[in-house]
C-alpha cells in the first residue's frame, strides 16, 4: 500500500501505525532472509517511533502525511546510535553520532525507521552485489539483481519489505534500481535536497532521493526532504513547493523531447518498444513530443568514469584506521596500519575506483582527464541547456536492459554501461525520475525516465503522475508469498 | 654578516607565512577555536572528519582575510574557491585538507621593510584561507613511543597563508619582513602573532644565483623555523651552506630541509622525487566563495591605522624622532601605551608641550619599559602593571621637581613589580627630592668640609673634582637632592672658596 493510503487509513482509524509496522517487520523476518533488502533491521527503534505517531494519530493531531510511514533507508544516510556500513567492511561497525539531515527531517515528519537497506560498498556499483556482507536479489526474480548501488531499499519497497525509501544517485543509484525493481525513484536537482550526512562517495554527483510505490508518495517524501539546510553549503535555497499538490495538472501543452541518442545499439528491443507506447500514452495525454539532440551523451559516461573515481579517491582516504571504523591490528607502523586497514577494508570495486580516481588527478595525468573530464560535463550540461529552449521535459529509456542475472555482468565495463541513461542527469544535476512503464516477456520491470530543468522537480514529478495515472503498472507486485 | 661572506651569490628568497586567525570558530564548523583545551574537546563529526559531514565556511575568517588582504594592498578576487589538498597523515583527519589552489582569496600585494635605515618594498604573491591540522601526541620520544594520540583541537582551526614573491635579499631582510608582516597581523587583530605557539609560522623558500644573473637557482624548502631569531639563523646557515656547495661547484638538490635550532643546523628532510603530489581539486562540498565589493569596501572603511601610518602619524603629531617613533610602532600594544601615557601625562602636566611629553614618555619606554619587556609581547604590555597612567604619574612627579630622574628608575622598578602609583611609593619611601635651600647648603659646607683632598684637586684646576662633590653629596642625601640645585649651589661655594 502507498504511504498516502496508509496514513489515510490512520487517520480513518482503519489501521494504526504500530499494526502497520508490526506488520512490515513479520514481512521482513519472513521474506528478507532470501530477499537481502536490509543490512540492519531497526526493530526497537521502528515500534517506539510507531507508538509515537499513534499517539498523536489518538489525540487527531498527526504531523502530517507521512506520520507513521514504515520507511527504508539506504546504509550510506548516517543514522545517529544506529550503525552506518555503506555495505562495507571499513565501516561494519561505525555508528554515526549524528543523523543525516534528510534522515532528520523524515524523524520530524513522523517517519518510521525499519532499517537500513542494502547497497554496493561505498555506492559503487549497479546491481548490489558490491555490498561487502551479502547480495540483495530482485523481488520479481530472485536469481536476477535488483540493480544498484542503491539496489536494498528499491527491492525492499518492491517487496513490500517497506512502504517507502531513501536512495542516493551519483550514477543512477537509484532509478536504475527503481527501474529493475519496478518501482518510482526519483533522484531531484543537485542542491535541493541536503547531503548532510550522506557518507560522500562523488561529492558534486551525489543526491538523495526517494524510493516510493507511486508518484504521489515520491512527492510527499521529496517535499519532506527538500530545501536549504546551513549544514551543506551546496544546498539551494529556493522554496520547497508542495509537489503532490500540483500534480493532477496534467500533462497538457507539455512540450516533450525525445533525445536521439538515447536509443542505441544493442539496448533491449523490449525496451525500445515499451518506451516508444510510453511515449504515445504521453501523446495522447496532451503533451507535444519532438526529436531533440544530446550529441555529448555518449561521452557522458566515461567522463562520469574520471570525475566519480577523482571524487571517490579523495573522499574515501579518511578511512585510514586513524579514527574511526576498521583498524587491522598489528602493524609496526603507521603506514602499514593505514595499508593493511585499506587493504582489508575495501572491496575490489572501490580499490578499483580509488586507484583511478587517483590516477585522474596526478600530476602530469589531471589536465588530460579531470581537467578534460570537467570540459565535457560542461558539454553535457549545454546540450541539456540548448533542449530546454525547445521542450519542457526529456522523456527516455531508463536503462538499456532489465534486470540481469546475479554474476552476469563481471567484466567492470558491462556494468558500467548499465548506466549509460541514468549518467547526464547526475553530471548535470537536473531532475529526473523514473516510473514503470511496462514488463518484459520475463515480467521484469522496466524503467520510463523523465529529466526536467534544474529545479523542476514539479514539472517531472506531474508527467511522471499523468503516465501512472494512465497506466496499470505501478499497481502490479511481484509474486512472492 | 654571513651572506656577505660570498660576494659573488645574490641570495634570494621567498617566504610562505601561516597565521591562525583569531576568530571564535573553527573554518568549516562551530567548534571552538582557541588554544590549550583538554585534548579532543573542542571537535565535532566535521572537524574529526566523520563520514558524510559537510564543512561550512566562517565568514568572519574570510572577513579577516580580506582585511589582511587590504592591508597589504592586495587585489581581492570578486570570487574565489577552495580546493582539496591531499597526502596523508593522522593529524588530518580526512587525509586532504580544505586549502585554495588556482582562485585563491586575494593576489599581488606589498609589504614594506625597513633594514639598516633602508626601506624596500616587498611584493606579496598570494593570501588564501586554509584549515589547519591536528596535532599528535607521542608518549615519550617519537622513536619509541609504542603509540601515539591525535589532538583535533587544532583540526579545523581557520588558517591564511600569505606567500611572498621571491623578493628578499638576505636573512636579515626575511627577518624584518616577519617582523612587519606579524606587526600588520597584530594591529588588524586578525592573528595573535605567538611564534612559540605557533599561530604564527613561517616556512621559506631559499636560493642562491651568481650576481647579476636574470634566472633563479635552484631552491631549497625550509621548515621548522618558530620564532624571529631562528628564522634568521635557519636561513644564514642555509645561505652559507648553499654558498659553500656552490662555491665548491656542486649543485644544489631542490629539497625540503629542516632547521635544528638545538644543533644549529638544516637537515634534508625530503627531495624533490619524494615531493607529495597534492592531487589538488576544486572542494566539491563548497561553492565559489564571492566577494562583492560593498563587502570589500566596508572592510577597507573599518580598517584600523595601521603601523606604517602610525609611525608617520608619531612624528608629525608628536615631534618624535623618526628612530623613536619607528620603535613605538612596531606593536599595537606598544603604540597604544605610549598614546595613553602622553595624553596622560599631557593632562597632569598641563606645563609640557605635546611634544615635550611625548618625547618624555618616550624616553622611558624605550629605556626602562623595553629593558623589561620585550616590544612584540602584545599581552605583556598590555598587562603591565605599570600602566600607561601610572608612568605618567612617575614623570610628572619628575617634571613638578618631587624627585629626581635616577630616584624614578628605582620608583620604576618597584611600580613595575607591585603596580602601585608612584606617589605612593615616594611618600611611603620619603624619596621627595631634597629641594630646601638651606638644607643643602649645609649638606654641601660639611662635604666640602669633609674632602680636603678633592679641594685641593679643584683648586688645581682639576674641575672633574667637582663631580666627586657631586657624588658625595647626592650620597649623602640618599639620591634625593635636585640635581639643578646641588649644581648652582656648589658651584657658588666652591667659587668663593
Amino acid at each position: 500500500m502507498p504511504i498516502h493510503e496508509l496514513t489515510s487509513a490512520y487517520r480513518r482509524g482503519e489501521t494504526t501505525p504500530t499494526a502497520a509496522t508490526e506488520a512490515y517487520l513479520a514481512r521482513i523476518a519472513k521474506l528478507d532472509g532470501e530477499l537481502g533488502a536490509y543490512l540492519t533491521v531497526t526493530r526497537e527503534h521502528a515500534l517506539r517511533a510507531a507508538a509515537d505517531a499513534d499517539a498523536r494519530y489518538r489525540a487527531g493531531t498527526p504531523l502530517g502525511p507521512l506520520d507513521g510511514a514504515p520507511l527504508a533507508y539506504k546504509d550510506v544516510l548516517c543514522t545517529r546510535g544506529v550503525t552506518t556500513t555503506c555495505g562495507s567492511r571499513m565501516l561494519e561497525r561505525f555508528v554515526p553520532p549524528y543523523d543525516a539531515t534528510v534522515i532528520a527531517r523524515l524523524a520530524a515528519a513522523g517517519a518510521v525507521m525499519l532499517g537500513k537497506g542494502n547497497m554496493d560498498e561505498f555506492a559503487m556499483g549497479s546491481s548490489t552485489e558490491h555490498s561487502a556482507f551479502k547480495p540483495t536479489r530482485n523481488p520479481w526474480d530472485l536469481a536476477r539483481v535488483p540493480g544498484g548501488s542503491s539496489g536494498g531499499p528499491a527491492a525492499a519497497v518492491a517487496a513490500g519489505l517497506a512502504a517507502g525509501g531513501l536512495g542516493t544517485d551519483t550514477g543512477g543509484s537509484i532509478r536504475q534500481p527503481a527501474a529493475f525493481c519496478g518501482v518510482v525513484g526519483l533522484k531531484p536537482t543537485y542542491g535541493r535536497v541536503s547531503r548532510y550526512g550522506l557518507v560522500a562517495f562523488g561529492s558534486s554527483l551525489d543526491h538523495i532521493g526517494p524510493f516510493a510505490r507511486d508518484v504521489t508518495d515520491a512527492a510527499l517524501l521529496l517535499r519532506a526532504i527538500a530545501g536549504a539546510d546551513p549544514r551543506d553549503s551546496t544546498c539551494l535555497p529556493a522554496p520547497v513547493p508542495d509537489y503532490a499538490a500540483g500534480l493532477p495538472q496534467g500533462l497538457k501543452g507539455l512540450r516533450l523531447g525525445l533525445p536521439d541518442e538515447y536509443f542505441i545499439d544493442g539496448m533491449d528491443p523490449e525496451i525500445d518498444r515499451a518506451v516508444r507506447a510510453a511515449v504515445d500514452v504521453v501523446r495522447g495525454l496532451g503533451a507535444t513530443v519532438e526529436r531533440v539532440s544530446l550529441p555529448a551523451t555518449p561521452h557522458a559516461l566515461a567522463t562520469y568514469y574520471v570525475i566519480a573515481p577523482a571524487e571517490a579517491s579523495s573522499n574515501l582516504a579518511r578511512y585510514d584506521g586513524v579514527k574511526y571504523g576498521l583498524r587491522v591490528p598489528g602493524a609496526r607502523d603507521l603506514v602499514e596500519m593505514s595499508s593493511r586497514t585499506r587493504a582489508a577494508g575495501f572491496g575490489a570495486e572501490v580499490k578499483r575506483r580509488i586507484m583511478l580516481g587517483t590516477y585522474v588527478l596526478s600530476a602530469g595525468y589531471h589536465e588530460a582527464y579531470y581537467g578534460r573530464a570537467q570540459k565535457v560535463r560542461t558539454l553535457v550540461r549545454r546540450d541539456f541547456d540548448a533542449a530546454f529552449g525547445r521542450v519542457d521535459l526529456i522523456v527516455a529509456p531508463m536503462t538499456p536492459n532489465v534486470a540481469f542475472k546475479h554474476g552476469e555482468k563481471e567484466d567492470p565495463l558491462a556494468m558500467y554501461l548499465n548506466d549509460v541513461f541514468a549518467v547526464p542527469a547526475d553530471m548535470t544535476g537536473l531532475p529526473a525520475i523514473s516510473v514503470p512503464c511496462g514488463f518484459s516477456v520475463q515480467g521484469l520491470p522496466i524503467g520510463l525516465q523523465f529529466i526536467g530543468k534544474a529545479l523542476d522537480e514539479a514539472g517531472v514529478l506531474r508527467a511522471a503522475y499523468a503516465y501512472e495515472q494512465a497506466t496499470p503498472w505501478h499497481t502490479r507486485k511481484p509474486a512472492l508469498p | 654578516m654571513s651572506t656577505m661572506t660570498k660576494p659573488s651569490y645574490e641570495v634570494v628568497i621567498g617566504l610562505e607565512v601561516h597565521a591562525q586567525l583569531l576568530t571564535r570558530s573553527k573554518m568549516f564548523c562551530g567548534c571552538a577555536a582557541t588554544f590549550g583545551a583538554a585534548p579532543n574537546s573542542q571537535t565535532c563529526p566535521v572537524c574529526q572528519g566523520m563520514p558524510g559531514v559537510l564543512p561550512v565556511v566562517n565568514r568572519r575568517a574570510v572577513e579577516f582575510g580580506i582585511k589582511t588582504a587590504l592591508a597589504f594592498d592586495c587585489r581581492v578576487n570578486p570570487a574565489c574557491r577552495f580546493a582539496r589538498k591531499h597526502y596523508y597523515y593522522p593529524d588530518m583527519p580526512k587525509n586532504y585538507q580544505i586549502s585554495q589552489y588556482e582562485e585563491p582569496l586575494a593576489e599581488d600585494g606589498l609589504l614594506e621593510i625597513e633594514v639598516d635605515g633602508t626601506s624596500r618594498t616587498i611584493g606579496i604573491q598570494r593570501l588564501h584561507l586554509e584549515e589547519d591540522v591536528g596535532k599528535l601526541l607521542h608518549e615519550g620520544t617519537l622513536e619509541t613511543a609504542q603509540a601515539s594520540l591525535v589532538d583535533y583541537n587544532r583540526s579545523g582551526v581557520p588558517l591564511m597563508e600569505t606567500v611572498s614573491k621571491p623578493d628578499l635579499r638576505s636573512p636579515g631582510e626575511a627577518a624584518a619582513y616577519l617582523r612587519a608582516f606579524r606587526a600588520v597581523l597584530v594591529y588588524l587583530g586578525v592573528c595573535d602573532g605567538n611564534m612559540e605557539e605557533g599561530s604564527l609560522r613561517c616556512d621559506a623558500n631559499v636560493s642562491l644565483r651568481p650576481r647579476g644573473a636574470a634566472e633563479l637557482g635552484t631552491k631549497v624548502e625550509i621548515k621548522n623555523m618558530n620564532s624571529f631569531r631562528n628564522v634568521q639563523r635557519a636561513l644564514e646557515f642555509e645561505v652559507e651552506r648553499q654558498a659553500k656547495a656552490l662555491g665548491a661547484g656542486e649543485r644544489i638538490v631542490q629539497e625540503t630541509r629542516l632547521w635544528d635550532a638545538e644543533r644549529g643546523y638544516t637537515r634534508s628532510m625530503r627531495s624533490k622525487e619524494f615531493a607529495h603530489d597534492y592531487r589538488y581539486f576544486p572542494e566539491p562540498d563548497l561553492v565559489p566563495l564571492e566577494i562583492s565589493r560593498a563587502w570589500v569596501d566596508a572592510i577597507r572603511a573599518g580598517l584600523p591605522e595601521l603601523p606604517r601610518a602610525r609611525r608617520q602619524r608619531f612624528v608629525t603629531q608628536y615631534g618624535l624622532p623618526p628612530y623613536d617613533a619607528g620603535v613605538l610602532t612596531q606593536a599595537r600594544a606598544l603604540a597604544e601605551y605610549h598614546e595613553q601615557a602622553t595624553a596622560a601625562l599631557k593632562r597632569a602636566a598641563p606645563s609640557l608641550t605635546l611634544s615635550q611629553a611625548a618625547k618624555s614618555t618616550s624616553n622611558w619606554i624605550m629605556s626602562e619599559l623595553l629593558h623589561v619587556l620585550p616590544a612584540d609581547d602584545e599581552a605583556a604590555i598590555r598587562e603591565a602593571k605599570i600602566t600607561p597612567s601610572r608612568l605618567a604619574g612617575l614623570l610628572k612627579l619628575i617634571e613638578n621637581g618631587t624627585i629626581s630622574g635616577k630616584i624614578a628608575k628605582d620608583v620604576f622598578q618597584k611600580m613595575f613589580a607591585s603596580g602601585e602609583d608612584a606617589q605612593a611609593i615616594v611618600a611611603r619611601e620619603g624619596l621627595v627630592q631634597v629641594a630646601d635651600e638651606s638644607a643643602l647648603a649645609a649638606v654641601i659646607d660639611q662635604v666640602i668640609a669633609e674632602n680636603p683632598k678633592a679641594l685641593e684637586d679643584y683648586r688645581k684646576g682639576k674641575t672633574a673634582a667637582k663631580g666627586a662633590f657631586v657624588g658625595q653629596i647626592m650620597k649623602a642625601t640618599q639620591g634625593k637632592a635636585n640635581p639643578a640645585m646641588v649644581n648652582r649651589l656648589l658651584e657658588e661655594k666652591l667659587s668663593k672658596i
